[in-house]
Order: structure tokens, then sequence, then C-alpha cells
């Protein structure tokens, strides 16, 4: 089998950091010191245990380390087989989820380094995330700063379930810098564990806690909406990765029978929750959460209403789909040509500028 | 819609007798209480009122959208809040609109999620007492859910072996909002007495257990939280199922009530999909989750969802099932669904029969 389609840019692609060892190097000497002495490791996300099957497809499993955690099977696996034109790397190690907010700050630092030396130098076709201490809004955009002249980094990391929601007053120093330098902002599945992952406490699975993900996520969006996030940054765009997307109708659907109703309690929001989303918010394509039918997802498609939204990811080394099938069944023959290419262009404005 | 073509939907509707599966009667004070609770309480209940992880003693923490969260035109004339005064509800609800049965659901004051533990068995038993005497034994359309001490299984059992084939009660009710999420095993016994004596449990979003109402925090305005609690019946139902008490409890009848139910399917897509991918972790689970809902789930209509194009709410219901719709006001709250307008888009005869009234008679065994 071969994917159908030259060119495409892949969304969502995750390489591992093997272990704080690889990352002593990009520490500065009193963090590497700290490190080492205190054998500080193991911040892999428990979002996404990789032992787990949905969290490395047994074909993209290396035979000994962490899948997604080497180049050259990155290449083997899905830049060469998709034809990937660009593929943006998030890294999800877990410097969100660290308490020491100073520490998280160096964590995220040695990470962006990392990535650029180890990842980005080596493979042209490789952009990146910048991520970022989300835990103190000033450090984050800081680190936004510190790194945004490098145009390989094209948009900011921020995890779907962190300490307060992100459209809080609090967060919006990271949205003027991301503004300041054209960079989306881009939520990713996983969670810092402050919170129960539902809000009726910590279910027993691992299945019921990557389900709620999406509550999570659509707990972010209404925040964003509701606290006026986009009516005051009006040129931010907002990337849900490893979100799911068919719930998305009836949350709009629902947003928008709310604000009728409660507009008065947040009179900034001066237009419907539906619009807002249309012309801010999109979506990388896996897991598609796709229904049995296809003609569902077509139905789903229409309700969405915007051939603007989706993005395509694989979501690389994650599990979501078996050979070349990224494209679920369902999805308009138009539609499929503008996520695979024109979408991730305009939603990321370097991508074009650093095209060759 | 022309003005007759209204009437002559309002006389159908009478005609057909509707059950409202989500009625609000409502305390005019905690003292009303007070003959329905041993000495000890009384005091207890004026002194140290009812403690809950919640922050403060007269209000939720988000404002709602109207005094009471009620209608304005709900205010009994003769005094109290709304929801208190049985013959104002005859008349603007269980008359007016020829409501052959009405499912009451208390929140104006919860058992459950109380923080003393000796006092929250006492309480439901309080509340149930009253239920029985100030409301279902003076309109026999009334229907009340026993009201249980969940976060105590054993305490909670024994109140539903208390009240057990007694017809003012059709169903128990549980807080949404548990410590736990409500799959897990502390609530088993729960579920094994109300299967025992053919009780379905009744989940309409309520109490408070501390975690924040996101899995990323406290959200700041009602307008979120208001859509939040419908995110966290939708894990409920995620719970209910990957914990594997529906499989376990095969006869088990779950009603949820107040989330709106268009989420429905695509929440089920999900748990399908990521089941497949994980089923080795629930081997409980023989079959894909959406198979239990629809077996095992109810839904109530109200808030009725409203997609851009009405007519795609058919396709949902459908979806779903018609014979598991249930029809429901939430009267006296101000989010109200009207029997004779809430429903945007057209169902057939044999539709609407079901989702206003057959439905219901079916899972709560009304005659």
């Amino acid at each position: 089998l071969s994917f159908p389609h030259v060119g495409a840019i892949d969304c969502d692609i995750h390489p591992a950091v093997p272990g704080m060892r690889a990352l002593l190097p990009y520490f500065e000497e009193h963090w590497r010191e700290q490190v080492m002495v205190r054998g500080i490791d193991g911040l892999d996300s428990a979002s996404f245990p990789v032992s787990i099957p949905a969290n490395g497809r047994p074909d993209w499993r290396p035979a000994t380390g962490k899948p997604g955690s080497d180049l050259a099977a990155m290449r083997e696996h899905v830049l060469t087989p998709f034809h990937t034109r660009y593929a943006i790397c998030n890294c999800l190690y877990g410097a969100h989820a660290v308490h020491n907010v100073h520490f998280a700050t160096a964590l995220c630092r040695a990470i962006n380094d990392w990535i650029a030396a180890e990842w980005l130098d080596k493979e042209p076709r490789l952009r990146a995330s910048i991520v970022v201490p989300v835990q103190d809004a000033e450090l984050a955009a800081a680190e936004i700063d510190r790194r945004a002249a490098d145009k390989r980094f094209v948009q900011v990391l921020l995890p779907a379930a962190g300490e307060s929601p992100l459209g809080k007053r609090q967060h919006w120093p990271i949205y003027v810098a991301a503004e300041r330098h054209g960079l989306p902002i881009c939520i990713h599945a996983g969670s810092s564990f402050r919170h129960a992952t539902t809000a009726n406490g910590w279910p027993s699975y691992y299945l019921e806690d990557y389900v709620a993900g999406s509550h999570a996520f659509q707990a972010q969006l209404l925040s964003l909406v509701t606290e006026g996030v986009f009516s005051r940054f009006p040129n931010l765009t907002v990337v849900l990765a490893e979100a799911g997307f068919t719930w998305l109708p009836q949350f709009m659907w629902r947003a928008v029978k709310t604000w009728r109703a409660m507009r008065a309690e947040i009179p900034w929001v001066d237009r419907a929750p539906s619009e807002i989303i249309r012309d801010h918010v999109r979506f990388t394509l896996q897991p598609s959460d796709a229904p049995p039918d296809p003609r569902q997802m077509e139905q789903t498609i229409e309700q969405i209403g915007s051939d603007r939204f989706l993005l395509f990811s694989t979501d690389y080394p994650h599990w979501h789909f078996d050979g070349d099938l990224a494209l679920p069944d369902g999805l308009p023959a138009s539609l499929v040509q503008k996520l695979l290419v024109d979408n991730p262009l305009e939603t990321y404005p370097r991508l074009k500028e650093t095209m060759q | 819609m022309s003005s007759a073509l209204l009437e002559r939907d309002a006389a159908q509707q009478a005609k057909l007798g509707i059950i409202d599966c989500d009625v609000h009667h409502a305390l005019r004070s905690p003292k009303d209480l007070h003959p329905y609770l041993p000495a000890r309480w009384r005091v207890h209940l004026a002194t140290y009122g009812s403690r809950r992880p919640t922050p403060f003693t007269g209000s939720s923490p988000y404002f709602k959208s109207a005094p009471a969260l009620s209608r304005k035109d709900a205010w009994p004339p003769d005094g109290g809040s709304p929801g208190s005064d049985l013959k104002f509800m005859q008349e603007q609800l269980l008359d007016r609109y020829g409501v052959e049965a009405g499912l009451l659901h208390l929140l104006s004051i919860t058992g459950m999620d109380q923080r003393n533990q000796e006092f929250a068995p006492v309480l439901c038993r309080a509340i149930n007492e009253w239920q029985s005497a100030e409301w279902t034994q003076k309109d026999q359309r009334l229907k009340a859910a026993i009201v249980v001490p969940g976060e105590d299984a054993a305490a909670a059992v024994k109140e539903i072996e208390h009240w057990a084939g007694n017809r003012d009660f059709a169903q128990v009710s549980l807080v949404t909002h548990s410590i736990e999420p409500l799959g897990r095993r502390r609530y088993w016994p729960i579920y094994e007495a109300a299967v025992a004596h053919g009780l379905p449990i009744g989940l309409h979003s309520s109490g408070n257990n501390g975690h924040a109402i996101t899995a990323t925090g406290w959200s700041s305005y009602y307008t979120e939280e208001h859509h939040e609690v419908s995110m966290s019946q939708q894990s409920l139902v995620s719970s209910l199922v990957c914990e594997g008490v529906l499989a376990r409890y095969p006869a088990l009848k779950v009603v949820i009530v107040e989330a709106g139910l268009a989420w429905v399917p695509s929440l089920c897509w999900r748990l399908d999909r990521q089941w497949a991918r994980m089923k080795d972790e629930v081997p409980h689970l023989t079959r894909p989750p959406s198979s239990y809902v629809r077996e095992q789930i109810w839904f109530t209509t109200q808030p009725m969802d409203e997609p851009e194009r009405p007519e795609d709410i058919l396709s949902i219901l459908e979806w779903i099932g018609w014979d598991r719709i249930l029809f429901a006001t939430d009267y006296p709250h101000w989010d109200f669904d009207d029997p004779e307008t809430a429903f945007k888009a057209q169902m057939t005869e044999q539709q609407r029969r079901m989702v206003f009234r057959d439905n219901a008679r079916a899972v709560y065994g009304l005659a």
C-alpha cells in the first residue's frame, strides 16, 4: 500500500525523549548537577505510558527503547511512506506536570534545545512546537520569546488538562507572546494530574481516562471562548491535537444555546461560540473516533460546517490506524486535499515562510 | 408555525397524557424536614446546616441565571420558593400540560453529599418521609426517587429496602458528583439492591464532591458550568460501562437526567474505538461499550439540544433508540422545556407517544 498523496503535512508526531540522560547536555550547570545528584528521571507522561498498545503501534515499536525515540525509524515508519513534506513534533515529556516551576522552565528549555539539535537540525522535513512551563505564564512567555527566532518552531504546546482552564486571565501572557510571534497555540491531549481526570473523581481504567480526555478539551475550548480570549487576541489560532473531533457538533449546539441564554454574564463574547470556533480553532485528524458508518462521518463533517477545521496527523507513534489508512472513511474528497496541505499551510504561517 | 397548528398540537398533547421525567419539588425551608428528623438531628441541621464540600452556605459557587434557578412565573402566589407548593405545581405543570406522571428529583437539599456520615442516612430518611407524606401521597401522579446516602453503600441499601415495593417511589437516585465515579466497586451493592427490587437508578446532575468541575480545574462562569455538568454525566456513562456495572447487572436500568443527549453517539463512537484498542484492560466487557449503553441507559430530553439544522436531532434520537428517550420539562427551572415547543423537528405520531409517555411507562413500570 502506498499513501495516495504527496506532500502531506503531518501536524502531530511525537519524538520521545529517551531519558533524562539525553537532555543533560542541554541543561545549565546547576540543573545538570541537580538532575544527576538527585537522580531525577522517568518523567514520561502518565497520560501516555509507552507499554500500552494505543501508545505504540506494533510495527512502529523498536526492538529496544521507546517508540518514537529514533529518527531513522521515524523516517522509515512515517515520513517516507506518507510522502510527508513537513511533520510537526510535539514532545510530550512531562515538563507540564513538574511542581517546581524553576525546574519545569529548565526542563522546557532543555527539551526545546534538544529537539532543535537532535531532530530539526538532522531532518529538514521536521518542525516542532515550543514546549513551555504552563505552570507560570510569565516564564512560559519568556521561553516563547527565547525560541521564537528559530522559524522551525511553528507553535506553542500546552496540555489539555493543567492547573486551571486556559481561558483564564492568568494564562494570557502566553497568548500575548504567541500572537507577537505569529505562533498558534496547540493544546495536546494529556494531563498534569492536578485534578481528577473526570469531575466525578478518578476512574479505574486507562481507557476511561483516555475517553475523558475529550472532555478536558471541551472544557478548554469553552474556557477560551467564554473568557474572551479570541476577542482579546483576534489573530490567535488554537489547534486541538489528539482531541477527536466528532464531538464538535453537539458541543457547538450546546455552547450556542447556553450563550444565547447567558450572554449577559459574558458580554465580551459578542458572537455565537460556533462562529468563533470555526474562525479560530483547528483539529488534528487522529484519533478520528470515526463512527462505524461512513455516512455518519459525512454528516458530522457537514454539521461542523467548515472545510478549514481539520489538519492531517498520524499521531506517530500512537496507534489509531493500521497500514497507511490514516484517512477515515466518510471524509469528502474536497476536504481531504484541504486537510493534507492547504489547512496546515493556512494554520501555520511559518511553514510557508520556511518553505524551500 | 401558525397558531392554529400550535393549538392543534396542544390539544393532541393534552389528549396524549405526557410523563415528565424531571420535576423539581422543593423545601420551603429546611424546617420542613423537622417533623421527620429525630430531635438530635433537628438541632444539628439547625446548628451545623447542610455541610458539603462547596464554599458558600447559601449559594452555588456558580451564580445561576435566576433566583432559585427558576422561571420568573414559577414563584407560588402564596409564598415559598418555586416547586414548594403542590397546588401551584398542579396548576402550572401537571394540569396545564396533562401530565399523567411526574418523576420528582429533589435538588434543594441532598443527602448523599453530606460530609457528616452519621447525618447523611438520617437526612435521606427524612427526605424520603417528607417526599412521601407531602408530595406523592397528596398527588398520585407524582413519583419520588428514593434518596440514599450513596457514599455509604450499606446504609444506602438499607434505605432502598425500607421503601422498596412502595409505589410512591419509582427509582433510586444518587448524586452524580459522587466522591468516586459511580461505576467504582464501592457503589455496587446499591445497584444490586436496585436490581433486586426492580428499581431504575435515576442520575440527575447534582451534588458536590470536592473535585474540580473539569479535569483542568474550576471554570469561571455559570455559562461554562451549565455545559460542564453534561460532560460529567458523559464521564458517568463511561464509568458505568467501563467499570463493568452494566455488564455485571444486565437487569439494571439507568436514567440519565438533565444532561442533554446529542453527545451520546459521539461519546459511544470514541468509547468503541478506544475499547477496541484497549479491551485487554477491561476483560469484563465482552462487547462494544455502545451496546451496553443502548440496552441499559435511558436519556431525558431536557435541555433539548438544538442543532443548527433542527432535523439533525432526529438521527441522534434514532441512533440512541426511540425507545430510550424520555421527555422532561425540568419544571420550575429557568431552562424549562415546554412540551409544546421543545422539539423543533417533526416526529411521527408513534415516536411522540414513545418519547412523551410510553417509554417512561415502560422503564418505570407505570401503568
